[in-house]
């Protein structure tokens, strides 16, 4: 296997210029993620507005994997409609987890299609999911009353 | 030209050595590839590769001789049971334990600090040996140093008897610091429990102050052995301690087998840690009476085949010679020290000069994660360890998320440092 079919050029961009990172106030919920086989961490936070996402900050320790999957979520994320992130979110997962057999869906995926090879290494597949669980676990809690 | 040392020097053949060619002719997975390169494999700290004389062990037992031990009396079973004896006696001559009987089976060194620990908690709560007694008031300590598996038991059984957990800190330069070995280990201390050689930092650490202290005070002390056990040459009565833990896989063993080894009449006062078949004298419906050790702590069958896989790995390292094994790793750290360094933007973790360590290496290189490092070096054929080394406290303790570990064992050659340096470049080139 050839490294640079992990290591895309848009994930190497974001791993070194990552997009909208950082904690912001306000917010309606948290969510604080660790991948203990190998220490990284990400904490997501989720401010709705109506039906669609007004600001989604984070911060984490990680990866380049994770932290280009943190930074690309927050570009697709960022003003989008609840439902649609959530769609993506799942799309995502079916990628990652989809040990190379599931074709990605490029026009609900955008750059997150930079991940397909992730699937390829079954030990990096959770360093791209942790930030879009964090994510899904804090949308879920902003939806259900938002305790922070 | 030769080179002559002068007489009254130390000599070359002084200290023992041994041919790492012929050493790695007996580990057929050295010869594969990985990712179309040459396997290099640096991760003997995790589980380390096994001998053809170890694999042949195995499955002679599985073809010529399986049975269950101890209770059959046909004549598969006395093989058996002969079989797994006598991997007792080979470990316990390989540690130079007094008496075979000190020596019991586990599955690895986890569970034989879990079965110190459970004695502990067992004898408090049904009134045993007073060693063993620990309540509020008493005190544990280990070490920040320690891998998970030598905090965590000791953190449960200090919440299920009340008693408080101390530890010591480590020094910057990657050493045990002692300097509060008086305050630290007191009247109220019951056991010491800490690392032989450390899994995330290399250190090897003194002992003679630490049990000394610890006797004097009336506590016990266990040294997790896992990662001393496999390179360095171990004495038990020379060392003093009370209890050792260490693990075959670790050793050119398979996975499955691990060792507590304890003082006889310690082992003697203590209570049985898991109930079930072969650990018992006499069983009523209502009530037991146990086994003399070590059969007391070896309840149900054991890991038969993975102990005489066991007592292979011992012959096997033994005929080679724990002497020649150590220098030898000791040349290799010797060498990764100075190699090491020479990638821009690498920092060493733990001691830097050869001396008071093993050759387990862990490094940061700066602004590389850990997990990008090993994924690069893994297309490279290299495979070493990435994250916390199941020792999160010592990240901590140096404040980075994650290292990458690249450990030695008998069969590492200074060529495949090389490699890791080069691989370590293309890491940078990579991120850079």
């Amino acid at each position: 296997m050839d490294v640079t079919e992990l290591y895309e050029q848009i994930i190497l961009d974001h791993s070194k210029h990552p997009k909208g990172a950082g904690l912001r106030e306000p917010y309606d919920a948290e969510a604080h993620h660790v991948n203990p086989t190998c220490g990284d961490e990400v904490t997501v936070r989720v401010s709705l507005d109506g039906g669609k996402i007004r600001d989604l900050s984070y911060h984490g320790e990680g990866c380049s994997i994770s932290r280009a999957s943190a930074s690309v979520m927050h570009e697709l994320v960022q003003g989008a409609e609840l439902e649609h992130t959530l769609a993506i979110q799942e799309a995502f997962q079916a990628m990652v987890t989809g040990r190379g057999q599931v074709e990605p869906d490029g026009e609900l995926l955008e750059d997150a299609v930079a991940f397909a090879g992730v699937a390829r290494y079954p030990m990096r597949v959770k360093c791209a999911l942790l930030p879009w669980m964090a994510f899904k676990d804090a949308a879920a809690r902003a939806v259900s009353g938002g305790e922070a | 030209m030769t080179l002559t040392i002068p007489a009254g020097m130390p000599q070359y053949e002084d200290v023992p050595r041994l041919d790492v060619a012929k050493v790695r002719a007996d580990f057929p997975i050295l010869d594969r590839e990985v990712n179309g390169r040459r396997l290099v494999y640096l991760d003997s700290a995790n589980t380390s590769q096994k001998p053809r004389q170890v694999l042949d062990a195995l499955r002679e037992h599985f073809e010529r001789h399986n049975a269950n031990v101890a209770r059959a009396i046909h004549a598969l079973g006395a093989e058996a049971t002969e079989a797994y004896e006598e991997a007792r006696t080979k470990v316990a001559a390989f540690i130079n334990a007094p008496s075979r009987d000190e020596v019991v089976f586990t599955k690895n060194s986890t569970e034989a600090i879990n079965l110190v620990a459970y004695a502990f908690s067992n004898a408090s709560a049904s009134g045993g040996d007073p060693r063993f007694q620990l309540g509020p008031g008493d005190e544990v300590v280990i070490s920040e140093m320690e891998h998970h598996s030598n905090i965590v038991p000791w953190q449960l059984l200090c919440e299920r008897t009340g008693a408080t957990l101390r530890w010591f800190g480590i020094t910057d330069q990657g050493r045990l610091d002692e300097s509060n070995l008086d305050e630290l280990v007191n009247e109220r201390t019951k056991i010491v429990s800490y690392v032989h050689m450390s899994n995330a930092l290399g250190t090897v650490n003194p002992t003679a102050r630490i049990t000394a202290r610890a006797h004097e005070v009336g506590a016990l002390v266990m040294l997790d052995c896992s990662q001393s056990v496999p390179h360095l040459p171990m004495d038990v009565q020379d060392l003093g301690v009370d209890f050792i833990a260490f693990t075959g896989h670790k050793m050119c063993g398979p996975t499955g087998i691990g060792v507590l080894w304890g003082r006889g009449e310690l082992l003697a006062a203590m209570p049985p840690f898991l109930g079930g078949g072969e650990m018992i004298e006499t069983v009523t419906m209502a009530r037991t009476t146990f086994a003399a050790p070590p059969a007391r702590f070896e309840a149900g069958t054991p890991p038969i085949a993975e102990a005489v896989g066991l007592g292979a790995a011992v012959d096997y390292l033994s005929a080679i010679g724990m002497p020649a094994i150590q220098w030898h790793e000791k040349e290799l750290a010797a060498y990764a020290l100075d190699a090491l360094p020479t990638v821009p933007g690498l920092r060493i973790i733990g001691p830097q000069v050869p001396v008071g360590r093993g050759g387990t290496i862990s490094f940061t290189l700066d602004g590389v994660h850990p997990h990008d490092v090993g994924q690069v070096l893994d297309a490279e054929g290299i495979a070493v360890r990435v994250g916390h080394h199941c020792a999160r406290p010592v990240c901590d303790r140096f404040g980075v998320p994650a290292t990458t570990r690249a450990s030695f064992y008998l069969y590492t050659t200074t060529e495949e440092i090389d490699a890791l340096v080069r691989g370590l470049e293309r890491v940078r080139k990579v991120f850079g």
